[in-house]
């Protein structure tokens, strides 16, 4: 056994494989695109022949998978952010009617912040609502023992059952004490489709299927009541106490820190909740005995809160819950430890300077003198010599003084709306980029309607609205933005690339790429053009043939993320031409045209060579050059977790 | 190091702008921490702020070696519920040490620091496209100066200021800031991570072709204390 500095994700990854997984699949989306990540990679090192892993189309095609896998009695692994569970949520609220064979998993990571989600939703309370089980890890190495005990649990019950780190714990790192060998001995399984069982799911067997999942639930809260990831803890051991704090996930951990950093705290008595659903009611009874005041501690929704009020209520107890309900807790955004100092010194009534390093300081001479300056604002940006802008750039010289409504999705291209390419009018989900543009175009058809889809982003969700809009003679405009890669969450492969995970790039397999314009054709847009954006002449002609165009039509932009290709010949600015009148800035807002001593400047480190800036200049100050750009150094191995996975993160897509 | 009464662990921050390399940086500093035989959490910027935003690097190292090393890791767990540091966020006015990548990142993340805790940081500046559309130019000059009263004013024990495009010219690569200003902070003593550490770290995390280039990143650090 050796100890191993690594994320959460890989934790939970390591661990399934512990479990001894045989299906892996799963969609990327911040912060949960790791896990797979790992497992490929442990599978190609370690050469483990009966693990099948793959990048699915989208999170309900990876649940159903899973599913058909686990019917045949193999362990399965779905991985997805929590926003890919609402796309999977058709296959989970089956799921538990029927049952499983082989341990289904899910590992669905929620963003409190949120950090890069469109939503603050909870996981836990979604497991409640699909009435499956949910483990809620507090720290990396306890995702680690979780993921195992998940796939117990799930074969034992013939569940799924879903493990929900959140943000911090996915990307959080620790050093575990990682066994790599497998657990789980392969003789043990019987693998095969068992015919003999019912797996059609009809009313009557639903009816059926109900009660035994009422059943089931409370078994496993009797064997919640006894988990190692469940405790009651006492901060003295022979006071008595009267005051209780409940913390579940990431907010133990919190809650453990600020203890120890606070004195004099007094006699309360801890619970830690690992396993919010089904709800640990008799060791929660257990915990409330002889309390007065009780806070609860979680992120995003008031999920244990409600189970105590429950209890309360039901048991008729004295005790008063403080939490979100009762506004002692914030409603929005992470946790921290600060935070919780706060409410616990709050809480116990604790002088404010209790804690040692939250004193003010002693500043000598005038503080008002030495006042910060004012920072300038870094909000995330289109990378430099990135596709996306020049084709955002390119409709926009297009419809030029026409009026116009662009509605993009999630992506790194979401990242067009802002200034100076104010690109953007409306993102709202994953496919959304193709049929909010109908909808308005009902409403306004006098507007030229523009949708912006990426190519991940196309496969997972898109498909439909181009059916929708071809069926129902829309006059929209849609755009692929096809930048050969899934870029946002770290350049996954899609069935647009001919790539598949653990395939070297050698082994592409061009023959059965998916290809983009072929699938628009076929699903009967009859105008498709492919552009270059970089070529700015065609790309702007395209663009005005398909915004003259009386039906659905469209444009696909075609041209590689700069994190899959090599870096080309940077422009030059001539300092004594340029008269520093900022337009390429203004039009093109590309964050490797800098200001060096007042005049606008390259940076060397930036560049890509895209030459996007040259044309902008009405003095041709800006030149094409053959100069090699200062960026050829990639630093960290890709075999450390693929370095792009571990640095380049995003939203759940391109 | 002596343990503070108040303090558990030794806290790093790391601030920058999204890919500067602060990932590796603090990498490398855990990983280091960890051959010193010190229990170890960070947590990472990854996700959308990536794309050219503001990113921090929460490194927490605890003072005592870790004694529980070899032992399951369900003894650990049970650890972990009594008395180790859980949380991988440093909380603001905690970190002994800022590694700031950029002046302006520096200073926003200078809340984290302690009172009395140390600054490394380099002078060059990243300006977003904000500043460059809008009408104040961004030349990290105020930032410094910022930085260099705090100094006098005692909200900050030592400051080291780096000029990376020097210290890099002379390295002749462009991405080894990261490891110039880890040379720096470990040269001012304030965390306890020895050379030979962070040496066996670089080797392990660092393609082997460039392991030579960082040990020298890593010397060219140190002149600068």
């Amino acid at each position: 056994m050796s100890q191993t500095f690594c994320m959460g994700n890989q934790a939970i990854a390591y661990g399934a494989l512990r479990s001894g997984v045989d299906v892996v699949c799963g969609y990327p989306g911040t912060p949960s695109s790791e896990i797979l990540q790992t497992v490929a990679n442990e599978v190609k090192c370690r050469q483990l022949k009966n693990t099948y892993v793959e990048w699915s189309v989208n999170e309900k095609a990876a649940l159903e998978i899973a599913a058909g896998a686990s019917y045949g009695g193999a362990r399965a692994l779905v991985t997805m952010k929590q926003v890919g569970l609402n796309v999977a949520s058709d296959a989970l609220m089956s799921l538990p009617y029927l049952g499983i064979k082989g341990g289904l998993v899910l590992v669905v990571a929620d963003d409190p912040g949120p950090i890069s989600s469109q939503t603050e939703q909870d996981t836990r309370q979604f497991a409640a609502f699909a009435k499956v089980p949910v483990f809620d890890p507090s720290t990396p190495e306890e995702a680690y023992l979780m993921i195992q005990e998940a796939f117990e649990l799930s074969e034992r019950h013939t569940t799924p059952v879903i493990v929900r780190p959140t943000t911090r714990i996915c990307h959080g790192s620790a050093a575990i004490n990682i066994s790599l060998a497998s657990s789980e001995s392969p003789e043990n399984k019987t693998l095969g489709f068992d015919r003999s069982r019912d797996w059609v799911i009809f009313p009557k067997r639903t009816y059926l299927g109900h009660l035994e999942i009422w059943q089931r639930l409370s078994q496993i809260a009797k064997e919640f009541d006894i988990s190692q990831f469940n405790a009651i803890k006492d901060t003295h051991q022979s006071a008595p106490s009267h005051l209780g704090i409940v913390a579940g996930g990431i907010s133990y951990a919190y809650l453990n820190d600020a203890l120890l950093g606070l004195k004099n705290v007094g006699a309360i008595r801890l619970l830690k909740i690992g396993t919010p659903h089904p709800f640990p009611e008799d060791l929660a009874l257990q915990f409330m005995e002889g309390l007065s005041e009780v806070l609860i501690l979680e992120e995003l929704e008031p999920v244990i809160e409600r189970e105590l009020l429950m209890l309360v209520g039901k048991h008729k107890l004295k005790a008063k819950i403080q939490g979100k309900l009762t506004k002692h807790a914030t409603l929005a955004g992470e946790n921290s430890i600060a935070e919780i100092t706060k409410q616990v010194r709050k809480f116990c009534d604790l002088d404010f300077f209790d804690r040692g390093f939250d004193k003010p300081v002693a500043i000598k001479g005038n503080l008002e003198a030495h006042a910060i300056p004012e920072l300038p604002m870094r909000p995330p940006v289109l990378c430099a010599g990135c596709p996306h802008r020049a084709s955002f750039y390119a409709v926009k010289r297009a419809l030029k003084g026409r009026k116009a409504v662009f509605s993009g999705d999630i992506g790194c291209y979401t990242l067009g709306n802002a200034a100076p390419l104010n690109m953007v009018d409306t993102c709202l989900c994953m496919g959304a980029g193709f049929t909010i543009p109908q909808g308005l175009d009902r409403v306004e058809p006098d507007v030229l309607h523009f949708g912006f889809v990426g190519d991940s982003t196309f496969f997972a969700s898109g498909l439909t609205g181009v059916a929708n809009a071809v069926y129902n003679q829309s006059n929209v405009v849609l755009c692929v933005l096809d930048n050969s890669t899934t870029a946002m969450t770290g350049s996954q492969p899609h069935p647009g690339t001919g790539m598949r995970i653990g395939l070297d790039s050698s082994a592409r397999d061009a023959e059965n790429a998916l290809r983009i314009p072929d699938i628009l054709k076929a699903l009967g847009v009859k105008n498709v053009a492919v552009v270059d954006p970089f070529d700015e002449d065609s790309a702007v002609d395209a663009v005005v043939k398909a915004a003259d165009d009386p039906k659905v039509s469209a444009i696909v932009f075609k041209s590689p993320c700069i994190t899959v290709v090599k870096p080309k010949s940077q422009p030059h600015i001539d300092a004594n031409i340029c008269t520093n009148c900022k337009l390429c800035v203004r039009e093109i807002g590309c964050p490797a045209l800098i200001e060096v001593n007042g005049k606008i400047a390259i940076d060397d480190a930036l560049c890509y060579g895209c030459n996007l800036c040259v044309a902008r200049c009405p003095f041709d100050a800006i030149r094409a050059t053959n100069q090699l750009s200062g960026i050829t150094v990639t630093d960290t191995k890709p075999s450390s977790l693929n370095s792009q996975g571990s640095t380049l993160e995003g939203g759940t897509d391109d | 190091m002596t343990r503070k009464d108040h303090k558990f662990s030794s806290d790093v921050m790391i601030a920058g702008v999204g890919g500067q390399g602060t990932v590796l940086a603090s990498k490398l500093l855990a990983e280091a921490a960890l051959i010193d035989g010190r229990l170890v959490r960070t947590a990472e910027t990854i996700g959308m702020a990536q794309r050219g935003g503001s990113v921090l690097g929460h490194v927490r190292m605890s003072y005592q070696n870790s004694d529980d090393r070899g032992e399951g890791v369900r003894t650990q767990y049970a650890k972990a519920l009594s008395s180790i540091i859980m949380s991988p966020l440093i909380l603001p006015g905690g970190a002994d040490l800022l590694i700031g990548f950029e002046p302006a990142e520096t200073v926003r993340a200078l809340e984290y620091l302690s009172n009395g805790g140390s600054v490394v940081t380099a002078s060059r500046v990243i300006a977003p496209v904000s500043a460059s559309l809008g009408k104040n130019t961004y030349d990290g000059r105020a930032e410094i100066d910022y930085l260099i009263n705090c100094r006098a004013n005692g909200r900050i024990s030592k400051l080291v200021i780096v000029d990376g495009d020097a210290a890099c010219a002379k390295l002749g690569s462009l991405k080894v800031l990261n490891v110039v200003l880890l040379g720096a902070a470990l040269a001012l003593g304030i965390i306890n991570i020895s050379d030979q550490a962070l040496e066996e770290a670089l080797t392990k995390l660092v393609k082997p072709n460039y392991v030579e280039l960082n040990k020298c990143a890593l010397r060219e650090g140190r002149t600068w204390i």
